[in-house]
């Protein structure tokens, strides 16, 4: 039996124990503030720059619920992100969809992908599954780029964000904030959901161990094709509702490049954790917006954060935090 | 009790059986043309000196191994090309010699995953890890009878080894299954320990099947009521133990170890 363990998470962030009243207190007032962030937002910063945050900490999200709570490592997430753009794009564009049947469709593109991928990929293991689902991307990649409805290297271009239900015009800035806000929270709760579920319960014993989940016979390929479909949905979630906030569809979003970024993402906030990939494309974002600026080569800077990130921080921003003296005191592994 | 009764043996028949079982790893032959028959209400002992093939006779019984040749029947059904998921659904379960627990979940929680499948509350990932609560009275009722309740809330990492050993018989036990084969179950246990675990397999089996790979050859003598000797992967004597004892090839490639 030569089983790869490709456990690469501290367990203990999962940890339900024992919470005691303060700290479920301590909880919910940390979620009632960043919900008050959340809302007060646009009113700081430019909307567009914290959407394209949402989106992507959505998208870095769901590659987490792969890793972080399977243990399988996607190098082919940008498929499932860059294709629920150009199928929202093309939908709302060409068919005329209102937006939420745009999103949704996009959302079902990135779970049928997920689907097919996840198929062939999900009985590997380690690096093995890491190069199918590359190889499986680049070569959606490549349809990507001579297929019609994408319009190849020039992307599908203008998209019209429309009427959500029919009476949001989402061409006002700030409710299409408030739109991918509130599709932020969706997923993210999902994703919490899921993972805090007896779903999520026989996941976690399979990334502990295999080969006791088989012989209490539990079908391991089913449940982690299960989580790896939902990935890609709420992966596509988020692609979807980017192709609506810039109004493009591109191939960008189908590159290798942006399965890495997701994947530095959420190395540098913390896999494994709710807030890490949060909080790491925040920065990865910020840094890019910040770079191209000044003019600066972004692919040096985000290189070296990577370096840094797998040499210092091994565990994230967020994974170092709970790891720390202050973050054991405070239990903060549980629910960070 | 550890003589089967005379008639039994003819009219009975194996709930689990394999013929012309063999595993080959390259060029070693590692488990070469076993035949064997486990028994409802039996325990079965496979013994045999380190390396004889045991474990790789139970990994190919449950399916983590491909026999190259042979066939397994599990009551009456042909399972010689089914996966290990679906021949434990079938209610083959095993234990490892090499404790299997899931480290970072609590004892309770290690018994509830096992209970979560039979019980129907494994794929809804919809609802709260509350819905599991409602298994919570088992579980309990199973360390109960293992003895485990002091350290239900612990961790499974943190447990001694032969306390991982009594949990893991545990979550087997949660499956309620047909067979269950248990490799070494004993090891590690401090003497209270296995006098208690014996006995508890002892009880388990008058309701099931029970083929069990033990180098204590006193406990193996005391509770079991079948005894199949392998070395190098071939069968050197089976029959119950009185018989099998007295076997002088048995005698110059195993029992020598009796005193260690
Ligand atoms: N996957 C494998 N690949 C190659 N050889 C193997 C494999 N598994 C077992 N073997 C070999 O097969 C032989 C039997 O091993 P097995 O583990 O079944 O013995 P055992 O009777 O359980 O021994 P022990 O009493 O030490 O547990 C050994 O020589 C072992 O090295
Ligand atoms: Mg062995």
């Amino acid at each position: 039996m030569a089983e790869i363990h490709t456990s690469t998470v501290p367990s203990d962030a999962l940890d339900d124990r024992s919470v005691s009243k303060a700290e479920i207190t301590a909880r919910r007032l940390a979620l009632i503030a960043g919900l008050l962030l959340l809302l007060v937002a646009p009113f700081l910063i430019y909307p567009v720059f914290i959407m394209k945050v949402l989106c992507f900490a959505l998208f870095a999200a769901a590659f987490n619920l792969l890793i972080g709570y399977t243990g399988l490592l996607s190098f082919g997430h940008a498929a499932f992100f860059g294709g629920a753009a150009y199928f929202t794009a093309h939908s709302v564009k060409e068919w005329g969809v209102p937006p939420e049947l745009g999103i949704l469709i996009g959302t079902a593109g990135g779970a049928a992908l997920g689907l097919i991928m996840g198929f062939f990929a999900i009985r590997r293991q380690g690096i093995y599954f890491s190069m199918i689902t590359l190889s499986l991307a680049q070569m959606f990649f490549f349809f990507c780029l001579q297929a019609k409805f994408t319009h190849g290297e020039d992307g599908i271009q203008s998209v019209p964000r429309g009427h959500l239900f029919g009476f949001i015009d989402l061409n006002q800035p700030i409710a299409m904030y408030y739109t991918v806000a509130a599709i932020f929270l969706i997923g993210v709760f999902i994703i919490w959901r899921f993972v805090h579920s007896p779903f999520g319960m026989i996941l976690k014993s399979i990334r502990e161990n295999e080969q006791r989940a088989i012989s209490l016979g539990y079908s391991v390929a089913r449940y982690k094709l299960g989580a790896f479909v939902m990935s890609a949905a709420l992966a596509g979630l988020a692609g979807g509702t980017k192709a609506l906030v810039f109004q493009f569809a591109t191939l960008t979003d189908v590159g290798w490049q942006t399965s890495g970024e997701v994947i530095l993402m959420t190395l540098l906030g913390g896999i494994g954790t709710m807030l890490g990939p949060i909080l790491g494309s925040a920065i990865v974002v910020m840094l890019g917006n910040y770079l191209a600026t000044t003019g600066f080569p972004v692919t040096i800077i985000t290189g070296a954060v990577f370096m840094i990130c797998v040499l210092v921080f091994r565990r994230g921003v967020v994974g170092e935090l709970a790891a720390s003296r202050i973050g054991r005191k405070f239990g903060l592994a549980r629910w960070l | 009790m550890n003589a089967p009764s005379p008639q039994s043996l003819g009219e009975q028949r194996a709930v689990l059986s394999a013929r012309g079982l063999s595993r080959r790893f390259g060029g070693f032959l590692a488990v070469n043309n076993v035949d064997i028959d486990v028994f409802h209400g039996e325990i079965h002992a496979l013994i045999g000196p380190n390396g004889a093939g045991k474990t790789t006779v139970f990994n190919l019984l449950t399916k983590f191994l491909q026999p190259t040749a042979g066939k397994i029947t599990l009551m009456g059904e042909d399972i010689t090309s089914t996966s290990p998921d679906r021949v434990a659904r079938m209610g083959l379960v095993r234990s490892f010699q090499i404790s299997a627990v899931f480290p970072h979940l609590t004892v309770l929680d290690n018994v509830r995953v096992a209970l979560q499948r039979p019980n129907g509350l494994a794929h809804q990932f919809w609802r709260p890890m509350s819905a599991l609560d409602t298994l919570t009275g088992k579980a309990d009722a199973l360390l109960t009878t293992v003895g485990l309740m002091r350290e239900r809330d612990a961790l499974a990492a943190d447990l001694s080894y032969g306390r991982k050993r009594v949990l893991e018989i545990a979550t087997t036990l949660a499956l309620d299954p047909k067979v269950l084969l248990l490799d070494e179950p004993l090891a590690g246990m401090g003497q209270e320990d296995i006098t208690a675990i014996a006995g508890l397999i002892r009880s388990v089996a008058k309701t099931r099947a029970v083929l069990m790979v033990e180098h204590n050859l006193s406990v193996v003598a005391d509770i079991c009521d079948r005894v199949t000797v392998l070395q190098r992967g071939e069968i050197l004597a089976a029959g119950d133990y009185a018989t099998v004892s007295q076997d002088p090839q048995v005698r110059t490639a195993y029992m020598g170890r009796e005193e260690d």
